[in-house]
């Protein structure tokens, strides 16, 4: 008896929905084992990990203030990697939009107005846009690969945030912090209700319709999918790729250098040397476990955002390292992975055969 | 990969057979393949096995080869059951096979290609001799220190051959070998396997062109949806009895019947000229073609000598340097991109159905969207699209076209070449286009499919409209072009009215007949 995998006639429409929910369970039954290997009790692990973060109200709170910079960087994300451009470094998009935002508090220190803040979202969504503009250009002139390219810039962006901090953004009232002025007022994003939840969700949100519709019901999103799938159709079709991975770039990452601004402007309130926990990349699985889509990245980034609460909870509560949470989020990209096999292949269970079956194809 | 060949039983007397496939069935999840299909070879027998696309033959090949394994059947080899567990068995067991895509290394030498292909430690200078010594022995000129990228589609055939015959095959198998070469070429392939076959070497010759088999075959095998239909001699039945075994029926004759009064240019192409694109691409050079209203202009050629840069040109993949050079309904559109070409009437059906023509993944209706979204019929507006009216283009061209689906909308990759070349081509036509410019209209079509495309070229071309055909099917080409001109490397001939060709005059064309002199070679030292 041996398994082997058949080719579908079409992409299965079930295996694409069910792929990320058969991961997630493959992720739970894992993570059950791990937790069983140390000594710890599995079901009471995986409720301090899952289900205690939706339990009170104000752990749903945090998880809305973690899912919206996920969602907003991985609506982008998702529509980059549709159109076959590989952009890993939002990370640095979104430092370098939270550093491009900030010149305007940091700056225009008394400026209070509305306008303030739209100005802070602009600039910040411009900074992350044009950082990305690098690996566009190197990939567009010199078919350099942008996957290096944008990763290695993550790490340029952040040594430029911390230099900027320590140097000259340094406040001069802060005890030799590094970090900068403290925002207040319209330097602010507005909070919801009484809570530490601020309009980033709203932002998340409709970030997500628009892209949805993009995707589903316009031309550009259509030329989108076309380069994406195959290129020389997208020529034969009158599509540039050039462009698209021009249009790609910046929009995924000018929406990464709005959530970098928005965390500055937000859970943060000034900019440190370290404004994000990995959510630039934390953002890549997010779009894959959101299949893609705008809509389901909402629900996927409200997953991560769940396991980086639990992953603080099991830190208290069970004693086990922070790191957790990430071991997770990578078993679950790498159960995806695997399980998104099944959407153009079925398995099939042989019986007994002779092993030059093996040699077949 | 280390399961060495097996051979069971052992005694069985004198076989009077080299190869024996008895009652192979081969099953790809519900469908049969192959189905009790059996072929007998004898030593020294030039055997063809017939059949159309689909029809079976490459699966029944395959697993003679080894690189399949049947579901249920047996294989014997002088009499005796063997187990050909892969490739490498088949070749131990002295089956060679020469398939109809090649598998070289452009950038190295011919001796280093086939050093490559042979096992164990290599000498060179030895294996290069040895090279030229099979080589002339059975007419296949070969030089062992060429580069293949600089060598015809011919002369690679004959690279694979000679690798074949380096290990001394008692069972040569020939995929389609005549599908790429020129009619002189062909005939000297036939020289060859006729040498061999006197040898004592039996010849498997997959074919689906009836006049070679007539002329070569001593016998044949003809499948049709994966079963054995007959095992004729085919010297002793005529093109059109063998074609009704293929087929299953009398083929639809194409009505042509023309008033042939063709009207206004609408497809100039003057002084067309282009760098080849990379290595290995081919430089168009100083093209003139002018395709009238009412008229099937062909282009006959062998593979790889442009017609795809050619294509690519016409259809405004790849840009012309001046906006004179490409000139569509009286209006200069060098410069102009394929979208704005469109736009202008005109209609384009490229060679690679999947991944060019259509995206594999997107359903018939987005692939609909494909070409067609900036027509004036409303699919997309401001940006928007309608996917409603795709779905109902896409109801009109199936129905209108015979485009047979499994549901309304299904994937592209989930039709098969024959109703996927169908939709691609009515979904250009369906748009009514001045001027329509297609590459290889019925490769890798059933004979269905083909004649029911060629009958709607000729319709467009009567309706008034300025049809451009690229096609290395010469029989295709007689069939519906009023002119036919040859392209070789990078040149295109002066179109000639069909009837006023032969086979042998194109093949000479084929072969370069026309190219300016010493144009090649300078082509060569600046590529």
């Amino acid at each position: 008896m041996r398994l082997i995998l058949e080719k579908r006639s079409e992409h299965s429409e079930f295996m694409t929905l069910m792929s990320p929910l058969l991961a997630i369970f493959l992720t739970v039954v894992t993570g059950a084992i791990i937790f069983a290997l140390q000594g710890l009790n599995p079901l009471e692990a995986l409720y301090v990990y899952f289900i205690e973060p939706v339990t009170s109200m104000w752990s749903i709170e945090e998880v809305l203030v973690k899912a919206a910079p996920l969602i907003l960087i991985g609506a982008g994300l998702s529509i980059c990697y549709m159109a076959n451009v590989w952009n890993i470094g939002a990370e640095g998009q979104l430092t370098m939009g939270a550093a491009f935002g900030s010149i305007v508090p940091i700056f225009f220190t008394s400026w209070q107005s509305p306008l303030t803040l739209v100005a802070m979202l602009v600039c910040g969504a411009i900074g992350g846009a044009a950082f990305a503009a690098i690996p566009a250009f190197l990939k567009n002139r010199f078919n350099a690969n942008e996957i290096l390219t944008s990763l290695m810039l993550v790490y340029i962006a952040q040594l430029i945030l911390d230099w900027l901090v320590r140097g000259p953004w340094r406040d001069p009232k802060g005890y030799n912090f590094p970090q900068s002025i403290p925002f207040e007022g319209w330097q602010l994003l507005p909070t919801l209700g009484d809570g530490r939840v601020h309009i980033g969700i709203i932002l998340a949100i409709v970030a997500v319709i628009i892209l949805s519709i993009l995707m589903s019901r316009t031309l550009k999103g259509f030329e989108i999918m076309v380069i994406g799938n195959s290129p020389r159709a997208g020529r034969f079709s009158g599509f540039s790729r050039k462009k698209t991975v021009w249009f790609c770039l910046l929009l995924s990452g000018g929406l990464a250098g709005l959530a970098g601004i928005g965390e500055v402007a937000g859970p943060s309130g000034q900019l440190q040397p370290s404004i994000s926990p990995g959510y630039g990349f934390t953002a890549i699985i997010v779009a894959f476990l959101g299949r893609l889509n705008p809509i389901g990245v909402f629900f996927a980034g409200i997953m991560l955002a769940i396991t980086y609460i639990g992953g603080e909870g099991a830190q208290v509560v069970l004693g086990v390292s922070d790191k957790t949470a990430q071991v997770f989020q990578g078993i679950l990209l790498f159960f995806i992975l695997a399980c998104d096999t099944l959407i153009l292949y079925r398995i099939k269970l042989l019986g007994p055969v002779t092993p030059q079956q093996a040699a077949a194809e | 990969m280390t399961e060495k060949l097996s051979v069971k039983g052992g005694t069985a007397a004198r076989a009077e057979y080299l190869l024996e496939a008895r009652n192979i069935t081969k099953m790809f999840g519900d469908l049969a393949a192959n189905s009790d299909v059996t072929l007998k070879i004898s030593p020294g027998e030039i055997h063809a096995l017939l059949g159309e696309n689909g029809a079976g033959k490459s699966t029944l090949v395959k697993i003679i080869y080894g690189a399949l394994q049947p579901t249920v059947g047996e294989l014997r080899w002088l009499g005796e059951t063997v187990n050909i567990a892969n490739p490498a068995a088949a070749r131990k067991l002295g089956i060679g096979m020469v398939f109809q895509h090649f598998s070289l290394f452009e950038a190295l030498s011919v001796a280093e290609n086939i050093a490559l292909a042979l096992p164990g430690d290599i000498d060179l200078g030895e294996l290069s001799k040895k090279i030229s010594q099979v080589s002339s022995e059975y007419g296949l000129p070969l030089e062992p220190t060429a580069l293949v990228a600089d060598l015809s589609v011919g002369e690679r055939q004959r690279i694979e051959i000679v690798r074949c015959l380096l290990q001394e095959p008692r069972l040569l198998i020939m995929d389609e070998p005549t599908a790429v070469l020129t009619p002189q070429e062909a005939d000297q392939l036939f020289l060859t396997l006729e040498r061999l076959a006197s040898e004592g070497c039996a010849v498997l010759y997959i074919s689906h062109r009836l006049d070679e088999v007539k002329r070569l075959c001593h016998d044949s095998t003809i499948l049709r949806h994966g079963k054995v239909v007959g095992t004729v001699n085919p010297q002793k039945e005529t093109a059109a009895s063998l074609a009704r075994l293929m087929v299953g029926a009398d083929v639809h004759a194409i009505n042509s019947n023309r008033v042939s009064s063709p009207g206004a240019s609408l497809l100039k192409l003057n002084n067309l000229s282009q760098k080849a694109d990379g290595p290995f691409g081919v430089a168009l050079r100083n093209i003139e073609l002018d395709v009238r209203a009412g008229e099937v202009v062909a282009i006959a050629g062998v593979a790889g000598n442009g017609q795809s840069e050619l294509f690519d040109a016409i259809s405004g993949e790849r840009l012309s340097s001046t906006a004179e050079s490409i000139c569509i309904n009286e209006r200069n559109c060098g410069l102009d991109n394929i979208t704005l070409r469109r736009r202008h009437s005109s209609g384009f059906v490229p060679e690679e159905r999947l991944g060019h023509g259509a995206v594999p993944g997107f359903t018939l209706s987005e692939n609909i969207i494909l070409t067609r979204h900036s027509d004036d019929d409303g699919l997309s507006s401001s940006g928007f699209l309608d996917r409603a009216k795709a779905i109902a283009i896409n109801e009109r061209i199936t129905q209108d076209y015979d485009v047979r689906k499994g549901k309304p909308d299904p994937e592209a990759r989930a039709l098969s070449g024959g109703n996927l070349q169908k939709f691609v081509v009515g979904r250009e036509l369906d748009r009514k286009p001045r001027v329509l410019v297609i590459n290889q209209p019925t490769w890798g079509v059933d004979a269905g499919a083909a004649a029911l495309i060629r009958q709607a070229l000729i319709d467009l071309a009567l309706s008034g409209s300025a049809v451009l055909v690229i096609s290395q099917d010469l029989d295709e080409i007689f069939e519906i072009a009023d002119r036919i001109a040859v392209i070789s490397r990078g040149q295109l001939s002066e179109a000639f009215p069909a009837s006023e060709l032969s086979l042998e005059s194109i093949g000479l064309m084929m072969a370069g007949a026309h190219e300016k002199k010493d144009s090649h070679i300078t082509e060569k030292a600046s590529a």
